[in-house]
Formats: structure tokens, C-alpha cells, sequence
């Protein structure tokens, strides 16, 4: 399978993704580049975790302009798998391409440690390879991870099994402890928690291999 | 009135056979500056080892660099920005970690750790909170944006660092040996090029303030201190890295402390070229700033690199790229000087060499006792309740968990962490290689109080023993040397003492010293801070999943490797038991053998390496108990029996070094090897679920339940800071 990782200025876990993709996971990996008109010859997109220009502004909120973030756009409406993991999360609901925002945490401070997610739906391509419960431990690293939207569109997802990772643990205060959902047609996905950073054991867990071999999967079945 | 003495001004005139022009006066002051010149510490740093097998690079360039095989390199250094930090902690605090991420950037090899050594005043001072607040949000805010992992460090509470924190910052990076790049205007006629942020008028003096002492005016220099952008330091290290692959660079150097002055005549003075700038070329932010200004200005983020003539082009294209200016400023020249002009009209002519390398050096009288106000003589004590004495050292700002602080820190950024912060070392693989690096910060104000010079030799000695509890060979070291006002000889003492006893123990572990910083002046209202020499060493090991610290199953042997140790009273009044407990001090630290010491870190490497110990943790602050309780925070305790002949407060919390706790299921095994390297090896006891015991001849001292431990360690600095909040 072929990935694409989108490198912004500012993003700082774009490597770690495409290291998780190749090395981990031994698929084929490669950059974008944030100016570029189109997202190239790729089978799914990342949006990589990094604070992109700077978060200026507001995280993820001068991504959205960049002519990379049209490309993706237009990749996800022919259907493409896109998945953004923190700032890629952020860069999602920005971008109108995920529901709600992604608000200060709870107590006001950067946030870094372990957590535990629990997988709440397989009806997604980013967790088919999962099982529904299934419990992984995953690292967060981020000041705005706190999952806001109004209490309709949180029972929209709910109700159409969107919220696709939970915390057993909330770290920063997200509503109805969401850690990542989907969109509409299910082949956009954002979350807080970093599963390219858990792909490899020698990190402490592998738990994060199951959401990047369920697009691996996906991709080879679609 | 000038910065300098009038035996300098009297120096800068025979350099320049005139008076020199108001621009050059400021030149001069920031490059002869005790932070830029060393003029009181360079002659008693070169008692310090800096060769060994594996240096390439030692002192004297932005960063040391060692070989770590596989043709792979690490550069690394240890940088404080203390006095920022005091006038600004946010601002000051990152702009120290945007500061030594350049050091290490500018030679071509990507940061892969950070580490920071941080000292406050108590916290039951509300100041003190809001600086330490402050600090650590302000190393959150660049190292996290920036990308670099911060996998560890630590952080004391005394009352001598009330006026005048400690931030050290500690940066380690890694490339290959063919991508190493020096700081060296080489090749005349080639371009002098400048890439970065614009100039304005931000940490003017910045280099000059740190060089003095505190006053009430200090708090009026905010506007000397320098604000960070570490989203343009991400750019600028990518721009850079890139840039450095066209080979089109001949020589790089970031601007920090004296910004364009300091690397202008640097690079000049290390390739025995001369310099010519127009500062009208130099990007600028604000307008009318004059050269003296613009000179020295310590705005961020900015680099100066010299490339080959005729291939400017090259590199501007990788800067534009990343959106960051780019310009050449000037040309390296054979005259062998500095020379500034501004709009063509020359408005410094300094000769290169005379100003980066022939800056006074003082031989500071030190023919005295270093000062020291602790008494020598112990203090009647006897303990009521030795749980008790546990539990409070365990929550005292020193020992108990910095997890409210590295919480706060993205430890695990770039997929390399394999131990983060919590643990004796931390450790980062590197990849592609079978190779990882294990480092360790340690320093303590404590017992160098009461004698510069073992106190030095223990922290490089607990560094080394760091590595080794997880498996790791020692092999270089960085030094931050933070003191008082070296012009007072009882100081001046005290740093001559901790450099000698650093280079003597540095010699002993084979441990270089490849770097560094010296940090003086740091007193407030003629109060002088504890002689704080502060040690970043680094150590080799093969990628393998790390040792760690906690028990992890019941029905195991303890074991101390290395013996119960010995202490007296007077060796008792440095510990964290004097300190938490008694409120005291006095005394010598704890009594140090290298050859024992050595020995017994030989030993422990086999132990861990050869897979015989499930868990391990060396002895230091707050002795056998606290280690003890520290191994017992997942919830397996021990039921230890001592049989020691010494009173239950020095027996449980004397913090004699050379001894390591290990949990194993093969005593016999790490008995053998304890044989081998002729040290002591004791099974003390036996792991269990829940509780820990320690008693004594079957007298009970301690037995507390592990949650009762672990929760007060976890939750103490959080405490500490919601108690005296608001």
C-alpha cells in the first residue's frame, strides 16, 4: 500500500508516522509536501501529529488554507482513506472535514503520557483489524486535545457509531471521553492519541499497529 | 559606563591602537564578557579530561561530538539560562532550549533528547511557584513545538536559589560523520550568508547581564531578554539540515549569546580569515536600529553560514522553501578582520582573533577555604517514627515524583524513547543502529556546600552509576558550572575545588568532557547560590528493551549490590534526612571510593546486561528506604531484613554511594559476578505483594503499605503547588 504522509511546516510527527508505515509496518511511505496541488498517486493520506505553522492562531486553524488541505479534501470525497492523528485530528475539524473542535485541555497544561482507549466501533476501516472493547494503550501529547461539539452532533455520533476510540482514562477533559471519530461515509478518522508512536515494542506497545493495519487491510480489500 | 575593567578598556586600545568607536566599546564588552570569555574559569577548565577514544570534537566548538560506531555521531551540551529565566520564566526558559537546540543543529546532527537540571526556592513561596510554572511551560512550549523529546532531568528546592534559579538545558543530537559542520569562515571571497529571523532589539546585553550580579534593578532588564519562536527554530533546523545536504555550506555558527558579533568574529577567528559585513543587508524587524544595536541584538532563531561562492543560489532555494530569509550580508576576507559597515561606511574594524580568543583571562585569587556556612559537627537527632521520616522525605520537593513536570513535556516525540523521565537514565535508541544512548543529568548544590570537590566527584560518580543500573557504558560527559561571584577568593574556591574533583573522578570513569558551560555571577543582593556543578554524561548500550526500576513480581531475592555502605554522623548531614527531616544541615557528603565505585558499576552493567536482574535502581537520594520505596510503586513491596550494626536512621537513609537494588530470580548468578569485580553483594530480602517491611534483627522499622508510598511521592509537587496557589 502506498501512504501519504502530508508534511506541513511545523509538523513534527510526519516522520514517525512514515517510520511507523515502512519500517513497522513494511509499506510503502511518502511525503507531501504542504504546497502541493494534489495528493499524488497514494492509496490513504496522514495528517501527522506537530503543531503546522506554528498552531498560530489556533491548532490546525491556518492548515486548513493550505493548498495541500484541498487535495486531501478532494481525495476523501472521491472516497479515500484520510486519518489524522493529533494535530491531524485538529486539522480535520478545522477543515470541516470531521465534526466539533478540539478545545484547550481540561487543566490548562501540555499533556504527556500512556493512555487507555477502548475501541468502540470495527464498522470503520481505521479499526476493522480491532475488536469491538478491545482495550490499547497509546500515547497523548498535546495542550488542545479536549473534544468539544454541541450535544446534538454528540448524539449524531453516537447514534451512527462514529466515535471510534474512547479513553478509559480522559486526559484532558474531551466530552463523553471521545479520543477520535469518523465522518459520515466512515473513511475519515481523527484522534488525539498517537498510534504511530506505539507500533514498535520497544516503545512500551504495539497497540497502535491496529489502527494502521486496518487501513492496510481495508485498502487491500477495497 | 562600560561593561569593561580599565585594564580591558586599556587592552582594547592597544588591539586597535585607538580609541575605540561606540560600536566597538559594545563589541568588546560582550565578547570579553565572563559568559562569552570564561576570563575567570578558562584556566582551571583545562584541568578537565576532553580526550578519549571516541571524542571527535571537544570543548571549543558549539557542541562536543562523539563516535558511537557504525560511522554514526552524537554532539551534545549542557547550557544554562539562569539569569533569563529569574527576569522572565517562560521567555527565559525556552529561548535556554531554543539556545542550546541551535548549539547542537548548527553542526549538522538533528536533536534527538533534551534533558533540564532545574533549581528553585521553596515552593511554600508563591514566587517560587509562578517561576517554576513558568519554566516549565516555557521548555514545554519550544522543546514540544520544536519536536524534541525532553526525556529527562530534575529539579531541586533549596532556599539559595530563592533570587536565582538554575536552568540548564541539555541537548544531545545525532548524525553521521560525513555530515559534521564546524563553525569556520573558510575560503576567501565566499559569502557570508545570514538565514533565520529578522533582527530587532530583543536580549540586547543579554551575555553582559548574565555576567553580573543581581540587583533591584535586575527586574528592570525584561527587555533584555530574548523571545522564542520555536516554530521558526523547527524551520530554521530543517532549512539548515537541508541546506547542509546541497554541500554547497562551507561552515555554520547559530547566533546566540552576543548574536552577529559573537558569530562573525568566531568563525573568523577559528579559520584565521577576516569578515566584512554591511549591517544595511541584515534582515531587520524594527526600524532605526543603530549597528551597535543590530551588533548586538540576541533575537532568535537566526544562523550566520558561510557558502561557497557561486552557490548562494542553492542555498537560498532551501530557505525560501521553508519561508525564512536568507541573505548575504558579507565576505570572508584574508585580512583577518572584523569589519562592519553600515550603509559602506565602516563602523568597526576589530582584528578576529584578538577579540574571539585573546580576552583577558584572570587567575582570581583562591588561596582560601571555599565558604561554607553549614557547621561541621552533627546535631543530637533520634527518630520517633521511622515510617513516618519515610513518608515525609518521600514528599519532599526533591525526592517525590516530578511527574506534575514531565507530564508536561512530549517525552516521547520521534519513536526513540525507550526509557522517558522517571527513571535512573533515560534512553533513546538510535535508529538504523543497534545502538542506544543512555544519559543521565545529575548535580547537587547540597553536597557541594559542604565540599566543592567531593561533591563534584559524587555527582559525576551517581551520573556513571545512573548508566550502569541500566546497562550502559559511560563515555562522555558536558558540565554546567553554576557559582557565585568569582571575584570574592572563598567563590572562586569553591569552583577550583568542584573542577578538580570533576576532573579527577571524569579521569577515573573515562568520561571526557567534551563541553560546556560555566554560569557565575549568581547571586542576588550578595547572597550567593550552593557551588551547583551540574553533570550531563552520556552512555552506549545495544537497543534492547529497558531496565526499569519497579519490582514486578512477588517470591523475588533483593538484592543490594555494592553492600549496605558505611556512614558516620558527620558524614550523615548533607542527606535528604537531614534536609526533610531534621531541617538541617552540616557535615561532609557522603564518603566516596572510585575504585569501589567503578567496581561495583562494572559489576551491575554485567548483571543487567547478562539479563540476571528483573529490576534496578541505584542509591542516592534519601539512601536504601527511599530506593526501596521507589521500587515498590507498582505495587509490589519487599520484606527486607538489614542485619546492620548501625543506628536505624543512618542504616536506612545514609546516602553512601556504590550500591544498587536489584530484584532477581538468579542471586547465585549476581553473586558470581559480584565475586569477579571483588565488590559486596547482599540478599536483603524478598519481594511481596502490597507492603513494605524493613526490619532489623527482627525489630520492625518500616512497614507501610505500597499505596500509602506511592501516592504520597506521585501527588506531592502537585500538592505543594495547589496548597499554596492563589
Amino acid at each position: 500500500m502506498r501512504f501519504g504522509v502530508v508534511v506541513f511546516p511545523g509538523s513534527n510527527c510526519d516522520h514517525d508516522a512514515w517510520y511507523a508505515l515502512s519500517h513497522n509496518l513494511g509499506q510503502q511511505a511518502e511525503f507531501i509536501w504542504h504546497d502541493s496541488s494534489s495528493v499524488g498517486n497514494v492509496d490513504a493520506v496522514i495528517l501527522p501529529g506537530g503543531f503546522s505553522y506554528g498552531d498560530y492562531l489556533r491548532c490546525g486553524a491556518i492548515a486548513k488554507f493550505s493548498p495541500v488541505m484541498a487535495a486531501v479534501k478532494k481525495f476523501a470525497d472521491e472516497g479515500g482513506l484520510v486519518a489524522g492523528f493529533c494535530n491531524g485530528f485538529q486539522i480535520l475539524c478545522e477543515s470541516g472535514l470531521l465534526p466539533g473542535a478540539l478545545l484547550r485541555n481540561r487543566d490548562l497544561k501540555f499533556v504527556c503520557r500512556p493512555v487507555t482507549l477502548r475501541v468502540e466501533t470495527t464498522h470503520t476501516p481505521f479499526t476493522s483489524a480491532a475488536t469491538r472493547g478491545q482495550l490499547l494503550r497509546m500515547p497523548v501529547a498535546h495542550g488542545d486535545g479536549c473534544y468539544f461539539a454541541d450535544e446534538r452532533t454528540l448524539d449524531m455520533l453516537e447514534k451512527e457509531d462514529r466515535v471510534v476510540v474512547r479513553y478509559m482514562d480522559n486526559p484532558n477533559g474531551s466530552l463523553r471521553d471521545i479520543a477520535g471519530i469518523c465522518n459520515e461515509r466512515r473513511n475519515v478518522m481523527g484522534m488525539m492519541p498517537h498510534p504511530e508512536r506505539a507500533a514498535d515494542s520497544l516503545m512500551g506497545s504495539e497497540d497502535g499497529r491496529v489502527i494502521l493495519e486496518s487501513m492496510v487491510r481495508s485498502l487491500v480489500t477495497a | 559606563m562600560s561593561a569593561l575593567t580599565p585594564f580591558e578598556l586599556d587592552k582594547v586600545r592597544q588591539i586597535l591602537k585607538r580609541e575605540p568607536t561606540q560600536t566597538e566599546l559594545g563589541i568588546f564588552e560582550v565578547m570579553w564578557s565572563e559568559h562569552c570569555s570564561y576570563k575567570s574559569s578558562r584556566i582551571h577548565l583545562k584541568k578537565l579530561p576532553t580526550r578519549g577514544p571516541r571524542v571527535l570534537v571537544g570543548p571549543g566548538e558549539n557542541a562536543g561530538i562523539i563516535d558511537i560506531g557504525d560511522g554514526v555521531a552524537i554532539a551534545f551540551k549542557i547550557e544554562s539560562h539562569n539569569h533569563p529565566s529569574f527576569i522572565e520564566p517562560f521567555q527565559g526558559a525556552a529561548t535556554g532550549v531554543g539556545g542550546i537546540l541551535r548549539d547542537i543543529f548548527t553542526m549538522g546532527a538533528r536533536p534527538i533528547a533534551v534533558m533540564d537540571a532545574l533549581r528553585f526556592g521553596p515552593l511554600t513561596e508563591p514566587r517560587n511557584q509562578r517561576i517554576l510554572e513558568g519554566v516549565v511551560s516555557g521548555i514545554a512550549h519550544y522543546g514540544n513545538c520544536f519536536g524534541v523529546p525532553t526525556v529527562g532531568g530534575e529539579c531541586v528546592f533549596e532556599p539559595c536559589y530563592n533570587g536565582n534559579p538554575l536552568v540548564n538545558v541539555f541537548a544531545l543530537g545525532v548524525f553521521k560523520h560525513d555530515e559534521i559542520f564546524y563553525g569556520r569562515a573558510t575560503g576567501v571571497g565566499n559569502p557570508v550568508i545570514y538565514v533565520g529571523a529578522k533582527t530587532g532589539r530583543d536580549g540586547i546585553h543579554g551575555a553582559s547581564m548574565a555576567s553580573a550580579e543581581f540587583t533591584e534593578e535586575s527586574k528592570q532588564k525584561r527587555p533584555n531578554v530574548q523571545v522564542g519562536d520555536p516554530f521558526m527554530e523547527k524551520l530554521l533546523l530543517e532549512a539548515c539540515l537541508e541546506a547542509m545536504k546541497t554541500g554547497a555550506i562551507v561552515g555554520i555558527q547559530d547566533m546566540g549569546a552576543a548574536g552577529l558579533t559573537c558569530s562573525t568574529c568566531e568563525m573568523g577567528s577559528r579559520a584565521g580569515t577576516g569578515i566584512e559585513i554591511d549591517l544595511a543587508l541584515v534582515p531587520q524587524r524594527e526600524t532605526g536600529m543603530i549597528p551597535y544595536e543590530i551588533m548586538l541584538s540576541e533575537s532568535q532563531e537566526r544562523m550566520l553560514l558561510v557558502a561557497e561562492k557561486g552557490r548562494e543560489q542553492e542555498v537560498f532555494d532551501v530557505f525560501h522553501k521553508w519561508g525564512l530569509d536568507a541573505v548575504t550580508v558579507g565576505t570572508v576576507t584574508d585580512s583577518g578582520k572584523l569589519i562592519v559597515r553600515n550603509h559602506g561606511t565602516v563602523v568597526a574594524e576589530i582584528p578576529n582573533r584578538e577579540l574571539a580568543d585573546e580576552a583577558p583571562l584572570y587567575d582570581r585569587p583562591h588561596n582560601t577555604a571555599p565558604f561554607r556556612s553549614a557547621p561541621m559537627d552533627a546535631p543530637e537527632f533520634s527518630s520517633s517514627d521511622l515510617t513516618n521520616d519515610l513518608l515525609k522525605i518521600l514528599a519532599s520537593g526533591d525526592v517525590c515524583s516530578k511527574r506534575w513536570i514531565y507530564q508536561q513535556y512530549d517525552y516521547t516525540v520521534r519513536t526513540n524513547t525507550l526509557a522517558g523521565p522517571g527513571g535512573d537514565a533515560a534512553i533513546v535508541r538510535i535508529k538504523d543502529t543497534d545502538t542506544s544512548i543512555a544519559m543521565s543529568l545529575d548535580g547537587s548544590g547540597r553536597y557541594c556546600a559542604l565540599s566543592p570537590r567531593e561533591g563534584a566527584m559524587l555527582i559525576v560518580a551517581e551520573c556513571c552509576r545512573n548508566l550502569s543500573t541500566v546497562g550502559a557504558l559511560p563515555v562522555a560527559a558536558t558540565n554546567n558550572l553554576n557559582f557565585g561571584n568569582p571575584e570574592r577568593p572563598e567563590i572562586m574556591a569553591q569552583l577550583v575545588e568542584a573542577i578538580e574533583g570533576m576532573a579527577e573522578a571524569c579521569r577515573h570513569f573515562e568520561t571526557p568532557i567534551t563541553g560546556g558551560n560555566v554560569s557565575l555571577y549568581n547571586e542576588t543582593l550578595g547572597e550567593a547560590i550552593w557551588p551547583t556543578p551540574v553533570m550531563g554524561i552520556v552512555g552506549l548500550m545495544k537497543t534492547a528493551p529497558p531496565m526499569t526500576i519497579p519490582f514486578k513480581n512477588e517470591a523475588r531475592t533483593v538484592m543490594l549490590l555494592g553492600g549496605l555502605g558505611s556512614c558516620d554522623a558527620t558524614r550523615f548531614g548533607g542527606t535528604q534526612y537531614a534536609k526533610a527531616v531534621l531541617g538541617k544541615m552540616w557535615g561532609l557528603p557522603p564518603a566516596l571510593d572510585l575504585d569501589y565505585e567503578k567496581r561495583v558499576q562494572c559489576a551491575i552493567r554485567e548483571v543487567v546486561n547478562g539479563g540476571f536482574a528483573e529490576s534496578a535502581h541505584d542509591l542516592s537520594d534519601g539512601g536504601l528506604a527511599v530506593a526501596l520505596a521507589e521500587c515498590a510503586s507498582q505495587g509490589i513491596g519487599a520484606a527486607v531484613d538489614l542485619n546492620t550494626a548501625l543506628r536505624p536512621e543512618l542504616a536506612l537513609f545514609h546516602e553512601g554511594p556504590s550500591r544498587v537494588l536489584v530484584s532477581t530470580t538468579q542471586p547465585q548468578e549476581i553473586e558470581r559476578i559480584a565475586r569477579d569485580f571483588h565488590v559486596e553483594a547482599l540478599r536483603i530480602g524478598v519481594t511481596m505483594k502490597g507492603r513494605l517491611q524493613i526490619r532489623n534483627d527482627s525489630v520492625t522499622w518500616i512497614d507501610c503499605a505500597v499505596e500509602q508510598l506511592r501516592d504520597v511521592r506521585e501527588n506531592a509537587l502537585e500538592n505543594q503547588l495547589t496548597v499554596h496557589a492563589g
